[in-house]
């Protein structure tokens, strides 16, 4: 798509004809399944629809139930901390990982192995793995114990105010192997002069890093935010596979609420305001992000 | 989400298969897989096999909860099975009102259900606009409360002889090192255990009026203040039961790890399996010992509308095996439920079962929470209570409060 070098082929239309026509299906299923979906879901949230989706509009009903149901606030909250605190953690830690793994270590296959397994389980599997090893009679509590310190406590799981740090520790032990990956690659684009440059200046390396390569990875960390950013909000998986959204509903996130709504409650309806919602919190963070971005015809990088 | 369709996807691997043959397969779907359960659906299996069908077992693990979406959006989604268990009630409610599901009355009519079938409750729930929709199999009454007679004996108290009893007997118990109640973590558990709490305590017109005709007022009222107290002594009586499963929290029973449950009649089953006797290793109070009124819930089959002539002839053996005397014996035995038919002889039955056979028997009955209110409402009960549970800082005031919410916008 370099040039219109050669004049007489005007059409912008039959350009690429054969790429075009191979994309037509994404778009097909970009446009239908995707847009359609969605739009189809916002329109059902406005109706009273139970079991089978029924045209029968109530206005903002259903989202007033929302707002004003415990458990789904207690989802928000959930949500809230967890985001906050996956996304600091997994950037900070997979950094930090990244940086040591770039420091010519011996063995660094191994670490980045090992550091990189727990992604290849799945969140359900993950999920009981550390649903075990948070349970106080099976877990580290009672390992602990058994080494003689007999007051240690450690149930996050069954405590209702610490419940979703448990499930971060999981999301985060699953995580950030990525991250460390994601961003030793983007350690190792780095020029290897620029480093030269910076020991003959004499700056220290953490200011090197933190004042020259971190902003040079830029493209590196808007890549990692995606990924990270998306896993939190359509955590689901996890909390099922751990604690259920318990001890009571101390541990329920948005998605579950969809779920549970949308199927056991046999409310379409509320389902739909539900992820209504969810749509709308995501678009809140990504359509100024995504103008700062691409927006202005500005390029940066 | 990947769960769950992991689920499907097996339930549905396991229906493809075995073709070939004379008999029609027939695929049933159910959520009955503890031991207890697993054991009396194979009776049904075997019966409706000696018909010369085959029952293709579609066993879905993990409760109503997760069981129930999956069945409903195969049914939805134009891959109905043979057939599928609900809780009668208004749980299929609008896959009849669709036409999704298939019109029973003449096979009802030909077995002459309406006779046979006691009580009568039981059909009106399968009854939609005249016509009959589903076949009940046993009646499952949720009113009781089990208790290990070893965890009182080493406790050194006697066993409770009803609710009261055993809310004082509580602290010897926890100085024993025993937990008084089990109450597993899923919410359905503490949602049933309150609706217990309700009947027992309050009576059966308090839960009528509250249930059935949705009054908000009553719901406030001081009668139900005295059940959320109750509620509240059961919440700290539970403290210490780190379960989930239903089955997990009845081996805590069992094994003498707490003193009692409540719990429906389904966990006799699992004493049964451990092989105790009822009356000598643990003991049953119907009503809590307080008010032995039982509610007639229970499970019933369902069967969509297929295309399929044999398969559609092979539903009929099907509903017809369900109420058949033998299979309902030999179903309910294994099971502890009752039988939805009292012309039956239940020799064999246990102790415990022979009470609620009397208290049957007087038409002590009720209808349950599942027939008076939609699965909306229920879930948001459960919500309500399985966080009243966990959470000790929610006083039963603001519980109170937000369950007169609930019933008031209850349909």
């Amino acid at each position: 798509m370099s040039s219109n070098a050669r004049a007489g082929r005007p059409s912008r239309l039959t350009r690429n004809l054969s790429a075009k026509i191979a994309s037509v299906p994404m778009m097909l299923t970009a446009v239908v399944i995707f847009l359609g979906g969605t739009v189809w879901t916002v329109v059902y949230s406005f109706t009273s629809s139970k079991l089978l989706p029924r045209l029968k509009f109530v206005g903002l009903d259903q989202y007033e139930r929302l707002w004003s149901t415990p458990r789904w606030l207690v989802s928000i909250e959930n949500l809230a901390i967890y985001g906050i605190f996956s996304l600091v953690f997994s950037l900070v830690i997979g950094f930090v990982l990244a940086a040591l793994m770039d420091q010519k270590i011996r063995f660094e296959n191994t670490f980045r192995t090992i550091f990189l397994y727990p992604f290849a389980l799945s969140f359900i599997v993950t999920g009981l793995v550390w649903q075990w090893l948070l349970n106080p009679e099976h877990g580290i509590q009672s390992a602990v114990r058994a080494m003689g310190w007999a007051g240690f406590d450690f149930d996050p799981l069954y405590n209702s105010s610490i419940v979703i740090y448990g499930i971060l520790i999981a999301a985060l032990w699953q995580g950030t192997g990525l991250v460390m990956c994601l961003m030793l690659a983007g350690l190792r684009g780095i020029d290897e002069d620029i480093w030269k440059a910076s020991r003959v200046d004499g700056i220290p390396m953490w200011k090197t890093y933190l004042f020259v390569v971190i902003p040079m990875m830029r493209p590196v960390f808007v890549t990692t935010l995606v990924i990270i950013a998306s896993g939190i909000v359509r955590v689901y998986d996890l909390v099922v596979a751990q604690t259920s959204g318990g001890p009571g509903i101390a541990s329920e996130v948005p998605a579950k609420y969809v779920y549970d709504y949308m199927f056991q409650a046999q409310n379409l309806g509320q389902g739909f305001a539900a992820s209504t919602m969810m749509l709308i919190t995501v678009a809140i963070i990504i359509v100024p992000w995504a103008y700062l971005e691409f927006g202005g015809g500005r390029k940066r990088v | 989400m990947r769960f769950r369709s992991v689920i499907a996807v097996l339930a549905a691997t396991v229906a493809l298969p075995v073709g070939a043959g004379y008999a029609t397969d027939l695929e049933v779907t159910h959520w009955w897989t503890s031991g207890g359960e697993a054991a009396a659906v194979g009776e049904l299996a075997k019966a409706f096999d000696a018909t010369g069908n085959k029952w293709v077992d579609g066993a879905i693990a993990g409760a109503g909860g997760t069981a129930r979406p999956i069945m409903v959006s195969r049914i939805t989604g134009g891959d109905p099975m043979g057939a599928t268990q609900f809780n009668h009630g208004r749980q299929a409610e609008e896959l009849v009102q669709e036409g999704l599901m298939r019109d029973l009355t003449d096979v009802a009519e030909r077995g002459n259900w309406k006779e046979i079938i006691r009580p009568a409750s039981l059909l009106e729930s399968c009854t939609i606009d005249g016509k009959i929709y589903c076949a009940p199999v046993n009646i499952h009454s949720w009113q009781w409360l089990w208790l290990s007679n070893d965890a009182f004996e080493k406790a050194g108290v006697p066993v409770p002889k009803n609710w009261g009893e055993l809310v004082a007997a509580a602290p010897a118990l926890e100085k024993a090192g025993i937990v008084p109640l089990a109450v597993g973590g899923q919410p359905w558990q503490a949602n049933g255990a309150f609706d217990v709490l309700i009947l027992a305590l309050a009576g059966k017109d308090t839960f009528l009026q509250v249930f059935g005709e949705k009054n908000a007022d009553v719901a406030a009222g001081p009668e139900m203040a005295k059940v959320f107290k109750a509620a509240d002594d059961a919440r700290r009586m539970s403290k210490g039961t780190n379960v989930q499963d239903w089955n997990q929290a009845t081996n805590m029973v069992i094994t003498g790890k707490a003193g009692g449950q409540i719990m429906g009649d389904w966990a006799q089953g699992e004493f049964q399996l451990a092989g105790l006797k009822a009356g000598e290793d643990y003991s049953c109070l119907p009503g809590l010992g307080v008010n032995e009124v039982i509610a007639t819930g229970g499970d019933a089959f369902y069967f969509p509308l297929l295309e399929d002539e044999a398969k559609s002839k092979a539903q009929e053996a099907l509903a017809e095996t369900l109420v058949d005397p033998k299979a309902q014996v030999a179903f309910n035995l294994k099971k502890g439920s009752l039988p939805v038919r009292g012309d039956v002889d239940l020799a064999a039955a246990n102790d415990c079962m022979k009470k609620g056979l009397d208290i049957l028997a007087k038409g002590d009955v009720i209808q349950w929470t599942d027939q008076l209110l939609s699965a909306d409402s229920q879930k948001q009960k459960e919500d309500l209570f399985s966080e009243f549970f966990a959470n000790p800082s929610m006083t039963p005031d603001d519980a109170q409060k937000r369950f007169v919410e609930i019933i008031a916008t209850a349909d």
